[in-house]
């Protein structure tokens, strides 16, 4: 182009004039981002607050006959008193983790997918925010907001729970007796550390996921299970050995296996916080091998996000 | 500095060329538009520019590597692809709510003010506008965006014709001015005729015309010959020949005026005339070029 250039002092005034009103305004993408998530998918909210409403009816519907059947759990041993009371809650809680983990996970799926099925992944690569801020968002879903939320969720669950056992056990005189052996702070607690194993367990599914959303052009699903499933069955025609399905088991449902000190005969609740082993979680090396593969499997996406335009 | 600097910028994918080293050096204050067949290379050239895709050779973009830089860049650079970009699901105040959010350089209230002349609702999901709607709010958004580049790429596809006009008129008078630089590629030339400042063909990833309006102007005269004289008029090398309701029209290239006006009725090309007879040269057609038979109409319409 031979063209000249036409920058006339008026024009240098203006934007000399305008430039300082522009960095005044402080820009936040990666909290803007989270946020947007959550305004495109809904789920994440909806799909927990809809199995606490759902756990909160099979809980009202089983408190039918309550008070007779507390005068019988009264006569049991302590411990066996905590499980027989503490169960329904432990059960709402289980429900919620469960229903946290398969938002999670089609989420992620969905989640760099998505923006390139629908084209808008050219809108938002015309704004400053980076592969980095974009991708790192969409893992802060599974990873912070969805066990926040869930949280908050299972707390109120529960707090609701004992509330209505209390009217119901109110007139024979028992409502105490919940209160005392199911204790809603420090079940927070140990609702609170659980959901920081389970997370950081999972962290390598989310990041496989996201990998798999960014690089599967249909079917992401499919692409994120069928090859890992192809691997376990080679393996066992081959070598007639499963470690590699076993692994698999272990990663999805054995996030507390070092984490908790399970009592026996005592099923998986936690009742206790001396039942907490957070050093024993911290030394094992399946949860640092995990986290590594997260990392890895998040920085390909990040990378992986460069190349990707519509599909 | 110039806005975009490229040389020798080249990207091919596995077998196929899309840019074929191509120079390219826009300055400041400029609208370029870039016209060229489909396949031709020229979306591959702004996806270049936007950092959207690699490429070999040299390319900067107010100073910085569009590939590697993209997030900063983007600080200054506007885009519209074309139309249906903006995610279906989100809301209008969600919209302006987020770009303020993450762009330094958004004015909301601004957008605001551009919207307010439309008929968009605040709380409307973007899926609930017509297409002409969402077309005006991604203008809308753009043209508060304080940006020293404005990239569009088939910005009015599949608009009619009151907001395609509509949406250079405001481009014009709401948002350029000479600290701006706009690159558009278009179809629908005819309309951009009278915007643009400099004009580029591209073909099979190559440049085959590069030439600034002024020199569009002077350069290229077009002749609707009376019967009589098509032969004296041939002999002076006319570089594109069709006829129009039985008589010839005849394009030159550096020709002089009052020699031509012996002919018959001079006037100023269209866009649409120079690319046909360009590119009817450039794809080595036989001699003598070939006669096309266009309508008057159908040649002030769309290049396809």
């Amino acid at each position: 182009m031979n063209a000249s250039s036409n920058n006339t002092p008026e024009s240098r005034v203006t934007t000399g004039v305008g430039d300082p009103g522009h960095n005044r305004s402080s820009t936040t993408p990666f909290n803007w981002s989270v946020r947007r998530e959550l305004w495109e998918n809904r789920s994440i909210y909806v799909a927990p607050l809809i199995a606490a409403v759902v756990a909160l009816f099979g809980f009202l519907v089983s408190t039918f006959g309550m008070p007779e059947r507390r005068q019988g759990v009264l006569l049991l041993d302590p411990a066996q008193q905590r499980a027989m009371i503490g169960a329904p809650y432990d059960v709402a809680a289980m429900m919620l983790i469960f229903t946290a983990f398969i938002v999670g996970v089609f989420y992620c799926l969905d989640a760099l997918h998505s923006e390139r099925r629908d084209r808008s992944i050219l809108f938002w690569k015309s704004l400053p925010v980076s592969d980095l801020t974009t991708v790192l968002s969409k893992a802060t879903i599974p990873l912070v907001v969805l066990p926040v939320i869930i949280f908050v969720i299972i707390v109120l669950v529960q707090f609701l729970m004992l509330l209505w056992s209390s009217a119901v056990l109110l007139s024979s005189g028992l409502a105490a007796t919940t209160w005392t052996r199911f204790n809603l702070f420090q079940q927070s607690l140990i609702l609170l550390y659980s959901l920081i194993v389970i997370a950081l367990w999972h962290a390598p599914i989310y990041g496989w996921a996201l990998l798999i959303s960014g690089w599967a052009r249909r079917a992401t699903f499919l692409w994120a299970v069928l090859p890992l499933l192809a691997i376990g069955i080679l393996e066992k025609f081959a070598f007639d050995t499963s470690h590699f399905l076993s692994m698999l088991k272990n990663r999805v449902f054995d996030a507390g296996d070092t984490a908790f000190a399970f009592q026996p005969h005592h099923g998986i609740a936690i009742t206790s916080l001396t039942q907490l082993t957070p050093g024993r979680y911290i030394a094992t090396p399946g949860l640092w091998i995990g986290l590594v593969f997260a990392a890895a499997f998040v920085a390909l996406a990040v990378w992986q996000r460069r190349y990707r335009g519509p599909i | 500095m110039a806005t975009i600097e490229a040389r020798g910028l080249r990207k091919t994918f596995r077998t196929t060329v899309a840019l074929d080293g191509i120079d390219l050096r826009v300055e400041e204050g400029r609208i370029l538009g870039l016209i060229g067949p489909n396949g031709a290379g020229k979306t591959t050239a702004l996806n270049a520019i936007l950092g959207l895709t690699s490429y070999e050779g040299d390319l900067k973009v107010l100073g910085r590597d569009p590939w590697s830089e993209r997030d900063h860049l983007m600080q200054d650079v506007s885009f519209i692809a074309d139309v249906a970009v903006l995610p279906r699901w989100i809301r209008v105040t969600q919209l302006l709510d987020y770009v303020a959010g993450v762009h330094p350089r958004f004015d909301r209230a601004k957008a605001e003010s551009f919207l307010a002349r439309t008929t968009i609702k605040r709380t409307s999901k973007v899926r609930e506008l017509s297409k002409g709607m969402v077309a005006q709010l991604h203008l809308a958004l753009v043209m508060a965006i304080d940006a020293k580049l404005l990239v569009l790429d088939e910005p009015t596809l599949g608009l009619d014709i009151l907001y395609r006009k509509q949406f250079y008129d405001s481009l014009l008078n709401d948002y350029f001015d000479h600290s701006r630089t706009i690159v558009v590629t278009t179809h629908q030339v005819e309309e951009v005729q009278d915007v643009l400042t400099d004009l580029m063909f591209i073909n099979r990833g190559r440049i085959v015309l590069q030439c600034s309006m002024e020199e569009f102007d002077s350069r290229y005269l077009e002749v609707m010959v009376n019967p009589e004289q098509v032969a004296a008029a041939r002999a002076l090398k006319p570089i594109h020949e069709r006829s129009v309701f039985g008589r010839s029209v005849l394009l030159f290239d550096h020709a002089d005026r009052g020699q031509l006006a012996a002919l018959g009725e001079v006037r100023r090309p269209s866009i649409a005339d120079l690319f046909v007879a360009v590119m009817s040269d450039n794809t080595e057609q036989p001699q003598p070029p070939p006669v096309t038979t266009a309508t008057y109409g159908a040649s002030e319409g769309a290049i396809r």
